[in-house]
């Protein structure tokens, strides 16, 4: 696929008095996962909520498919989900039901599509209990079974292994990589590297 | 991405979704349901008590405890309205959803009025009664409450969105809606003597109605402009 599909110009955010993004450009392809590292409070989760509309940018400008995001911003959230350092998740809920409402919200869902996607991310034996009772990796689980649903073509995921065990963090990666090779894209902030080949994996490091 | 795009939510499934998923929760946990309503019956029990039991003072001073009492109930459970949401970002999760951050607020509130202004509505004639109202105005008294809280619900829901980012927002919830809510405790209360009184009681009620409109129309759009300043 030639041609960015998401693309940031000289991204300038201020946090109180600290100037955390210092002109940020990026660009990134369909089907490439640009890897967001440096050091703590270096701005990875400020970019990235700043990229989806959440952060108010000082200056700057963020396109997607070469359109201002601001010209049509509820098209471009029907084209991405955000994944938080919490799963966005309602503890009196069931797995299912959070993903019914969360996932309901933007898409027609089936039963079985819910299912599905909880079997693929390993959250099936649990996810009839209220997530009030789950662990922390076990409700990653959940929320990961969310972004399989989503079925869209822009992942912003914020330390997407949180709290995972080795096979989550496998999962995450093999994730990701189905994602890439349907020819979607994913910015990720992380610590630790995902474990994509080094083709199709980039990095900014914010720090720098 | 699958090989055909998913087929996005329309507008009012997404609103349903809503105000069927704040329903479901406020059933499981029961106690933001009964609260205020227990905080409104206590209240109003307490004049009675204060003022002694003669049926003739009580029945004059019905309509301002009711109200007052109701107004108080209804700010006690505004508190609530988005706090949860906030904390545990499905609010993030509504702006980016794709739907319109308005539309989705809008099924909010209107699901905090079902849970606390449709009740309180409905105990409104029975505590009146404890006050010694006469049950002929039972209907009237359930009519304007209904009405008055809805209003209340759409006027609290910017309130509750600006105090987000305090950290005790409730007192300050409070400050902020209370000055606002004059007009409806003002044509709400009238409406409740009139029909105490067994007189015609429409044209206060005509009143609350316009307030119900207005707010209905501006509160979700500056809730929604709350909300996305909160989430920063």
């Amino acid at each position: 696929m030639s041609g960015s599909m998401l693309r940031a110009e000289n991204l300038h955010l201020w946090r109180a008095d600290r100037h955390v993004l210092r002109g940020v450009d990026l660009a990134v392809r369909g089907g490439e996962l640009l890897q967001l590292t440096g050091a703590n409070g270096a701005g990875k989760t400020t970019l990235l909520r700043a990229l989806c509309g959440l952060n108010h940018l000082e200056e700057g400008r963020v396109f997607w498919k070469e359109r201002d995001v601001r010209e049509d911003r509820e098209g471009f959230h029907a084209s991405l989900v955000y994944l938080g350092h919490a799963p966005p998740l309602k503890p009196d809920l069931s797995g299912v039901e959070n993903l019914g409402f969360w996932m309901g919200m933007r898409r027609r869902i089936s039963r079985e599509a819910i299912d599905a996607a909880l079997a693929r991310t390993g959250a099936g034996g649990f996810a009839t209990r209220p997530v009030r009772t789950l662990s922390a990796g076990q409700r990653r689980r959940v929320a990961l079974a969310g972004l399989v649903l989503a079925s869209v073509p822009l992942w912003l995921l914020d330390e997407p292994t949180t709290n995972l065990d080795s096979g989550g963090q496998e999962l995450v990666a093999a994730l990701v990589d189905a994602h890439l090779a349907a020819g979607g894209l994913a910015i990720a902030a992380v610590h630790h590297r995902l474990g994509i080949e080094p083709a199709r994996a980039r990095e900014l490091n914010l720090s720098a | 991405m699958s090989p055909t795009p998913p087929e996005p939510t329309a507008p009012l499934t997404a609103l349903r979704l809503v105000i069927a998923r704040d329903l479901m929760l406020a059933f499981r946990r029961p106690e933001e349901l009964i609260h205020p309503l227990a905080f409104f019956v206590l209240v109003t029990a307490l004049f009675p008590l204060s003022l002694g039991p003669e049926p003739s003072t009580l029945r004059v001073i019905a309509p301002g405890v009711l109200w007052v009492a109701a107004l108080l109930a209804a700010l006690l459970a505004l508190d609530f309205l988005f706090r949860d949401d906030a904390q545990d970002g499905t609010l993030e999760q509504f702006a980016l959803s794709g739907q319109s951050l308005t539309g989705l607020l809008l099924g909010k509130t209107a699901a905090h009025w079902l849970l606390t202004g449709v009740p309180l509505s409905v105990m409104a004639p029975l505590m009146g009664y404890t006050l010694g109202v006469p049950a002929s105005a039972s209907l009237g008294i359930m009519a304007t409450v209904a009405l008055g809280s809805l209003a209340l619900s759409f006027i609290g829901s910017i309130g509750a969105a600006l105090t987000l980012g305090a950290r005790r927002g409730g007192v300050l919830l409070s400050i902020l809606i209370l000055p606002l809510a004059a007009p409806i405790l003002i044509f709400g209360s009238r409406a409740t003597e009139l029909a105490i009184r067994g007189e015609a009681y429409l044209a206060p009620m005509e009143l609350l109605g316009a307030i119900v409109v207005l707010s209905f129309t501006l509160a979700p759009l500056a809730a929604a402009a709350a909300v996305r300043i909160s989430l920063e």
